[in-house]
């Protein structure tokens, strides 16, 4: 026989972020936020200070490619680093003069519509839901990704702009191999050459990158050993590992930004190998 | 052996209360073996689905502290010692009693769905298909309809979306149907319009559940939802297509019938 009873309407609980789990469910959604939240901060503060961004011959990644640079600013790159010369006249005067603001909008609008992400912000910043079997925080009518965020599409078209990033960023870690025309290497290029490695295994592992070089195909091999499936399998074992290069390249391009920074500012000191 | 508390959720589409149940659990049992005991010693009432003990059939799915599992396959060392142990119904699907629920709406959903068409066959008068080129199929003809993804699914569950979506399992089955090397139709207007896969929001936790380890979202889901941005969100695809003179749905079959 029943030892107590409990009355609890179909047993199940309601109300914004509900749930019956006993387990710390909210400790995922949690970390998510705060490691998000700090990055975006930092990026941001980063990206507008247009200061600090080169150390001879490490350029923050936040800021490569340099479309445009004024040499005369403090810790600024130097004209030949520059893809269209000088900072421009017509540059808008309410705006920070930084050239990252130019060209972090196609990494952005890559990572925030990343497959990955989205499960990672849907959870811990909208709580749709926050955690599985938990109840939604938002009540409203759920339209999922039909409605205004029809835009996360794309995707597809962010990532073939992050392919041509991850080239630069290659280069730029192979030109931080030489100071004042010395071979070398430094700190600073282990981290460079790092950056462009952990963004370069998120970016080929992408589920786009996956569909597009074979996934999108029924018969990808049809018995023959193509180039196409051959790739395809490549893709997916990246794909497989998309979200540890997803958080890895996250906190490393942060990291990599402030260690540039810090040595452009004099704070530290790159350990390297040059004599000049 | 060791004494262990169950909550029970006991009722029907009426209503319902939590019944405590004190169980004798001995060494190696799984939830649904404490289950059996509790019917056969307190409960004689209590209905619950079941049929392979083995994680191979799919009747026991319920939830157990919160999290939709199969009952054969949690294991009672799994919990702590002082734990009570909760056990409720599905939530996505009405109760019929205790812990068994009318799942009929999934096999609905199954109906809706266009079958396999062969391909024509080759010119040796054989189809062929390569290994290779069904693995990825074949990871989706694992599943074996126990409905938890289907249940942990907010768009299911909690959203009141089953107009709208089919669920993961069904989207699993539409990925394996859409990926065969040898199936012959189109149903990528229909999974975008109908099948709703612009409802999912890739929270993974299908995949999260699945016990049979089927990787629902990154195989299933996130693949049929690049093919509908071929289809649909693609100008360079639709260029391609144009160029090459292929013609594409890009109308479910059900608006080129009412046109």
């Amino acid at each position: 026989m029943p030892t107590r009873q409990l009355t609890v309407l179909g047993g199940y609980p309601t109300g914004p972020a509900a749930t019956i789990r006993k387990d710390r469910w909210w400790v995922s959604p949690a970390i998510t936020l705060i490691v998000l939240t700090v990055f975006s901060v930092y990026v941001t503060w980063a990206a507008l200070q247009g200061d600090h961004y080169y150390a001879n011959p490490y350029l923050s990644p936040l800021y490569s490619p340099v479309l445009y640079t004024d040499p005369s600013v403090a810790g600024a790159a130097p004209i030949a680093h520059s893809w269209l010369g000088v900072w421009p006249s017509w540059w808008p005067g309410f705006l920070p003069a930084s050239p990252a603001l130019l060209i972090l909008f196609f990494p952005g609008v890559f990572r925030f519509t990343c497959y990955y992400y989205r499960k990672a912000y849907y959870r811990a910043f909208t709580g749709s839901p926050p955690a599985c079997a938990v109840n939604p925080v938002a009540s409203r009518r759920y339209r999922g990704e039909t409605a205004w965020l029809i835009f996360q599409n794309l995707h597809r078209y962010a990532l073939y702009f992050a392919v041509l990033y991850i080239f630069i960023l290659y280069y730029d870690a192979f030109v931080s191999l030489f100071r004042n025309g010395e071979f070398g290497i430094g700190v600073g290029s282990v981290v460079l050459f790092l950056n462009a490695t952990f963004l370069g295994g998120y970016t080929f592992g992408c589920h786009a990158m996956r569909h597009l070089v074979g996934g999108g195909f029924d018969c990808m091999s049809c018995g023959k050993t193509t180039a196409r499936y051959g790739a395809w399998k490549r893709v997916s074992w990246l794909n497989a590992r998309h979200p540890n290069f997803a958080w890895a390249s996250l906190v490393w391009v942060g990291f990599t930004d402030i260690y540039v920074r810090l040595v452009s500012m004099g704070v530290i000191t790159d350990l390297n190998t040059w004599t000049n | 052996m060791s004494t262990r508390t169950f909550k029970i959720w006991r009722g029907d589409s009426g209503g319902g209360a939590f019944n405590e149940y004190d169980a004798e659990v001995d060494e190696g049992m799984v939830v649904l073996d404490v289950l059996h005991r509790i019917q056969a010693l307190q409960a004689n009432d209590l209905a619950v689905r079941w049929n392979c003990k083995a994680g191979k059939c799919g009747s026991c799915s319920m939830e157990i502290n919160g999290r939709p599992k199969l009952a054969c396959m949690t294991r009672m060392n799994t919990f702590g010692p002082d734990e009570v142990i909760t056990v409720q119904p599905l939530k996505a699907f009405p109760v019929i009693k205790d812990l068994t629920c009318d799942v009929s709406w999934n096999y609905e959903q199954n109906k809706r769905i266009a079958p396999f068409k062969p391909q024509p066959r080759g010119r040796d008068g054989e189809h062929r298909m390569y290994q290779q080129d069904v693995d990825r199929v074949q990871e989706f003809r694992k599943c074996i309809e126990c409905f938890l993804c289907q249940d942990v699914c907010h768009v299911v569950r909690d959203r009141g979306r089953k107009d709208a979506f089919v669920g993961p399992r069904f989207m699993i089955r539409l990925a394996s149907l859409e990926m065969h090397p040898l199936d012959d139709d189109d149903r990528v207007p229909e999974i975008m319009k109908e099948y709703g896969s612009g409802m999912c929001n890739i929270t993974r936790c299908c995949t999260d559940t699945c016990p049979e380890n089927i990787n629902i979202t990154d195989n299933g889901i996130i693949p049929l939802k690049e093919r509908v941005v071929d289809r649909y969100y693609d100008p360079l695809a639709r260029l391609a297509r144009l160029f090459a003179g292929r013609r594409m749905r890009t109308k479910t079959r059900s608006e080129e019938q009412s046109k």
